[in-house]
């Protein structure tokens, strides 16, 4: 059994201590937000926040996280991330969008006023292919009381 | 309604089979996807509570088509948007439309389901005139409710539980008056956006149902490869292990959960052995192979008229590597055998072909396979969807009750996915003094651009099975809409013209439709051709352009596009292109006007700003189609300076995204700025893929532009942008 807290609630789970956390979340907890894009840690479509970090969950096994605070996409709670993203239909197909969400919301809790520079920097860890692009750094802007499209 | 009598009044009339079928070919078609699918309740159903359905065989692919079909359905019918449920491709409840694909879905699904609500709204008008003993005129509708001048009202779900809505369409309807739309042509927030962004299940990846088993597969590792005998007993015995699937050079593990099936498929991965061939050709030269290839001439147009002489004759040749769809979201599919059905969860471009062919795979009547759209992974294309799904219907054959996901892993998608052609295309055209186009000679050279699977020999297990089904030859899609030669006519009014299609039946590496399919390519070689046109005759590229052009609504586009990035002709030097296509030559209009740096120092090329304007046609969601054209605008920047798919005599190299690297988010343009040219109650014109081409031409342009080389070999790449400039 392993212990862990996502989104504030306290679990435990019957995994294999390897099972990348990315696992637990989908097939343990039931929660669909961090999605499998690669597992080798190069699209950022799994990425979640441990500690205030944004982290890669196709990487990092369950047994490193006892006593380390997860938070998904689920738990935000519709944060001003969240509301940005919907005023500006930032999706396509969106299987990228909930890990540019809490890479997004990572970003803004250490820097509240990013520049354009800092924010292309931050995301481009993570790839979206339907080319949404300028319309996820147009709500990051929004979500940092920036205005919205450019 | 219109005054032409309908087959079916015909056939009331008692004109029987012969004076119906003397008279048919008199009647006009049904608009869209009525044409095959007339039956009106096909499309909708009014419950007694006024509950609506629409049903579509069209799928969503991000590309918002359930947004703007709703739209559609609301407006034409006067019900609320949250009235009405949208139910999608499914082979037992739904239309069949073939595949979502080539920008089609407004014209088709669009089309059928504004035109059946509107005819709907007619019927539910016309009974509740009969009821109120008024005439239909004087009634008007709103909010699911008939009203009738005197203050007088019926509910549709009262007046539909006395109608038969199991009728053919009529050729035409009375739709409503565009100036009267209060919801086509305004911007909707997307349906399926609230759940994408709060976690809500929302894709096939996402499905778990009670007692579901996760696989996976373990593919060949090249074409061909031959499964040699091993052990599989110890990866049986590995926790969570239920079962590993042997048939043939077909290889697959079932576990209880996700992770242990990949380990499991890990350890499969080891202990397998291969006989492997090198049956892939020299990337280096692959596109000379192509060239001198068997091919099929196809003649696509021959313009002949008379002309001023030529002073200048230019050639040039254009050419693109194999592209991948690259899927962020490798594919997903999730089958389940039970009672004798074979149902399956796919988010495939077309469940209804999909269903033939998974038939096909399992030797099973089509009538017991089922299959059932969710959304997946934008795929961009005929990509690793339908693949996965043959996956998941085997493996759940093996373990037959239980419901079976199986997602495909990331260097899995890369090197089995079918790629987007590798192309040449070769035009020589001269100028006369005047700078008019006098002559034009264009051959493209191609692969076929659709293996959609729709038998079982298609389907990518097919080989690796003991006894493989015949597997099709591949074909040519004819013009208009075209497969290598799709946009190989100009849309320039041109005297002398000569295009034609060299089809290359045979196959060096797997393809089939990428986004836009040839249309990339020819429109990236007509493009870039008449800006080396223009510098020849001395002329500016934009105005050069409107001299070649009769369409009027194609002037307007590039007219619009021009003006709103501020072109100046004849201003040269700054990194500036455009560009111009027509989709088809059948969809949307779409001009693109770009700024752009090149790096002297590394050949890399940053994007500034890209300016486009586009006429769909009617506008149903403007935001969607805003959506649309910035989506394929970033995307073919990928395309255009990044892709290429790496492959040695055996294997493919791009395993994975630092071997097949797209657009990061530090390399996309500084603005995108999309303008629609609005046409009301003009027929829809696709807009998935109108922006390809003329992205890829416009930066070859600009490059040109700022550094004063033509580079015609997708993609251009900063070490051959860097070897061209020669520092
Ligand atoms: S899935 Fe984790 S980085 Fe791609
Ligand atoms: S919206 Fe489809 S991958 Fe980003």
């Amino acid at each position: 059994m392993i212990r862990l807290t996502v989104n504030g609630q306290q679990h435990e789970v019957d995994a294999e201590p390897d099972t990348p956390l990315l696992y637990v979340l989908r097939d343990d907890l039931g929660l669909n937000g961090a999605k499998f894009g690669c597992g080798l840690g190069q699209c950022g479509s799994c990425t979640v926040i441990v500690d205030g970090q944004p982290v890669l969950s196709c990487l990092m096994p369950v047994s490193v996280l006892s006593g380390r605070q997860v938070r998904t996409i689920e738990g935000l709670g519709g944060n001003a991330v969240q509301h940005a993203f919907a005023e500006e239909q930032a999706a396509q197909c969106g299987y990228c969008i909930a890990g540019m969400v809490m890479r997004a919301t990572a970003l803004l809790e250490q820097n509240p006023h990013p520049s354009e520079h800092d924010i292309r920097e931050h995301l481009s860890l993570n790839l979206c292919r339907c080319g949404t692009h300028m319309r996820i750094l147009a709500a990051v802007r929004r979500a940092a009381g920036q205005g919205g499209k450019s | 309604m219109n005054a032409v009598l309908s087959r079916r009044g015909l056939m009331a009339l008692g004109g029987g089979l012969v004076v119906g079928f003397a008279l048919r070919a008199e009647e006009p078609a049904r608009p869209g996807s009525l044409k095959e699918t007339p039956s009106l309740d096909a499309w909708i159903r009014v419950a007694p509570d006024g509950r609506v359905t629409v049903f579509t065989g069209k799928v969503e692919l991000g590309q918002g088509i359930k947004t703007a079909l709703l739209q559609v359905a609301a407006e034409q019918l006067d019900v609320p948007v949250a009235q009405i449920d949208l139910v999608t491709a499914d082979t037992m409840r739904t239309p069949n439309e073939g595949f979502t694909a080539g920008s089609h879905s407004m014209q088709d699904s669009g089309t059928a389901i504004m035109n059946a609500t509107a005819q709907v709204r007619g019927l539910l008008v016309a009974a509740a005139a009969a009821e109120f003993g008024v005439a239909v005129e004087t009634l008007t509708t709103a909010d699911s409710t008939v009203r009738a001048a005197d203050g007088r009202s019926v509910g549709y779900g009262t007046l539909a539980a006395k109608l038969n809505l199991h009728v053919d369409a009529e050729p035409a309807s009375t739709l409503k008056d565009p100036a009267t739309y209060r919801l086509m042509g305004t911007p909707m927030p997307r349906v399926d956006i609230p759940a994408k962004l709060t976690g809500g299940p929302a894709y096939v990846q996402d499905m778990r149902l009670p007692g579901m088993l996760h696989a996976r597969a373990i593919r060949q590792p090249s074409v061909g490869a031959k499964l040699l005998d091993f052990d599989a007993g110890p990866i049986e015995a590995m926790p969570g292990v239920v079962k590993v699937v042997r048939e043939g050079s077909y290889l697959a593990v079932v576990a209880g959960k996700e992770w242990q099936a990949i380990k499991a498929m890990r350890a499969l991965e080891a202990a397998a052995k291969w006989e492997e061939t090198a049956s892939l050709p020299d990337q280096a030269t692959v596109l000379d192979l192509l060239r001198g290839l068997p091919a099929r001439d196809i003649p696509v147009l021959t313009w002949k008229g008379e002309a001023g002489a030529p002073v200048k004759r230019l050639k040039a040749r254009y050419t693109r590597p194999y592209m991948m769809h690259g899927a962020i979201g490798p594919s997903c599919a999730v089958a389940q055998l039970a009672d004798g059905t074979m149902t399956v969860w796919t988010h495939t471009q077309g469940v209804y072909p999909l269903r033939s062919a998974l038939a096909g795979l399992l030797r099973l009547p089509v009538e017991q396979v089922h299959c059932i759209h969710v959304e997946g992974s934008g795929c961009y294309g005929h990509n690793a969807a339908d693949d996965v799904a043959g996956d998941a219907v085997l493996i759940a054959r093996a373990v037959p009750g239980r419901p079976v996901r199986v997602q495909w892993m990331r260097e899995q998608e890369h090197t089995n996915e079918p790629y987007g052609a590798a192309m040449i295309a070769e035009v020589e055209g001269a100028v006369d003094a005047a700078g008019n186009i006098v002559d034009w000679d264009y051959g493209v050279w191609s692969n076929t651009h659709n293996r959609r699977p729709y038998v079982g020999g298609l389907m990518l297990q097919n080989a690796a099975l003991p006894e493989p089904l015949p597997v099709p030859p591949p074909a040519p899609i004819p013009m208009p809409e075209g497969g290598g030669e799709r946009n190989s006519n100009p849309i320039y009014a041109f005297p002398n013209a000569k295009v034609v299609s060299h089809f290359i039946p045979e196959m060096p590496v797997r393809v089939s439709a990428l986004r836009s399919l040839g249309a990339y390519l020819n429109v990236f070689a007509i493009e870039s051709f008449m800006d080396e046109l223009a510098e020849g005759a001395g002329a500016d590229p934009v105005e050069f352009r409107l001299r070649h052009l009769k369409d009027e609504r194609a002037k307007a586009v590039v007219s619009l596009a021009a003006e709103k990035f501020g072109w100046v002709a004849g201003k040269r030097g700054e990194g500036r292109g455009f560009a111009f296509a027509r989709y088809k030559n059948l969809g949307a209009y779409c001009a693109i006007a770009l700024a752009l740096r090149v790096e002297h120092e590394t050949g890399h090329i940053r994007l500034g700003r890209v300016v486009a304007a586009v006429d769909s046609g009617q506008v149903v969601n403007p935001d969607g189609i805003r959506n649309q054209i910035e989506g394929a605008i970033v995307q073919a920047a990928s395309w255009t300076l990044y892709e290429t798919v790496r492959f040695d005599r055996k294997r493919v190299l791009s395993r994975d995204w630092s071997g097949y690297p797209i657009l990061r988010f530090a390399a996309a343009p500084e603005s995108i700025a999309v303008h629609i040219v609005p046409r009301p109650g003009q027929p829809f014109l696709g807009t998935g893929e109108a922006g390809q081409g003329p992205m890829a031409a416009a930066i070859a342009n600009a490059v040109r532009d700022a550094a004063g080389v033509r580079l015609r070999d997708v993609p251009l790449s900063a070490p051959k942008v860097k070897a061209a400039i020669g520092v």
